[in-house]
């Protein structure tokens, strides 16, 4: 199947749409309540699961390609976690207990 | 079919069903997303681990990041009219349609230099400032000059892909290739608006 042909133009208002609308949300949420890493980041990621999904039209590809771009790149950004232990390190001020 | 013909009862099917300029996008995009995710877990290292991180942003700076995604995302829609277009080949609409894309990106970094220059002229330099821990200023220009650059590389790739189109040099894959990547660089501004601008806020 080509990519985008199953995507019509009115589903890519509506994401354009809903991808304004979080943005929005993300910065009234922030301003109202403090910006929360935690909800700002679900927030971004909405949003980019959209973009990628229908902007990109990934969904339109063979799910091969999905398996071969995804999970690769979460391996690597999640693996990229391990350097919180030393700024919390950093923060204190004093090494890891021998 | 490219691969039809000679050769085409012995080759293998492709798996991706792509063609492979559009897979080496994908790869170098992929590639290109765990380079930011590394510049921005280095710039979450140094702000967890500074006691003095400055909160810099005022409303301004966040409402005027809000029009930045405004227009970024916009003209995500606007290359998305650009790729329809190239596959009803029609190159004047397509060609049109890339140029108000790359319009729509120029505005977005002369906003974003109108916002460096105004930080810059509070004090902001790469390693000092007057509010806190020297390493904001590299931070923060690390990660968004990151971004303009490579918005900067998409406008002007899409005015040669486009321009080239309209002439015959191209065809209707490599506008949609280029789409993709323009696709790309508003999918890194979804994730600096929170972490970069939203989580400094002035409170």
């Amino acid at each position: 199947m080509s990519a985008q042909n199953s995507n019509s133009m009115g589903t890519t208002y509506i994401v354009y749409a809903v991808i304004l609308i979080i943005a929005v949300i993300q910065v009234v949420v922030a301003m109202a309540m403090g910006p929360s890493l935690g909800r700002m980041l679900i927030l971004a990621v909405i949003q980019g699961y959209l973009a990628v999904m229908f902007f990109m039209h990934l969904r339109d590809e063979k799910p091969t390609l999905r398996l071969a771009l995804i999970p690769g790149t979460l391996f690597v950004l999640v693996m990229l976690n391990m350097i919180w232990a030393d700024s919390f390190r950093l923060m204190v001020m004093r090494p890891f207990a021998k | 079919m490219e691969h039809a013909g000679h050769g085409a009862g012995v080759m293998e099917e492709r798996p991706f069903a792509i063609p492979s300029s559009k897979l080496v996008m994908w790869l170098f995009i992929i590639s290109d997303a765990c380079t930011f995710g590394a510049v921005l877990f280095a710039y979450g290292y140094i702000r967890n681990s500074a006691a003095d991180w400055p909160l810099v942003f005022e409303a301004g700076s966040i409402w005027n990041s809000l029009v930045m995604t405004f227009i970024l995302v916009s003209s995500s829609l606007t290359v998305l009219f650009a790729v329809k277009a190239a596959r009803s080949d029609d190159r004047a609409a397509a060609f049109r349609w890339t140029l108000i894309t790359a319009g729509l990106g120029v505005l977005f970094t002369v906003l974003h230099i109108r916002e460096w220059l105004s930080l810059i002229g509070e004090g902001a330099r790469m390693f000092q400032n007057p509010w806190g821990a020297p390493m904001f200023g590299a931070a923060f220009f690390s990660v968004t000059g990151l971004h303009m650059a490579h918005v900067m590389g998409g406008v002007i790739a899409l005015l040669v892909v486009g321009s080239g189109y309209k002439a015959g040099r191209y065809a209707f894959r490599h506008v949609e290739i280029w789409s993709l990547y323009w696709h790309f660089v508003d999918l890194v501004w979804m994730f600096v608006v929170p972490l970069i601008y939203l989580l400094n806020m002035k409170r």
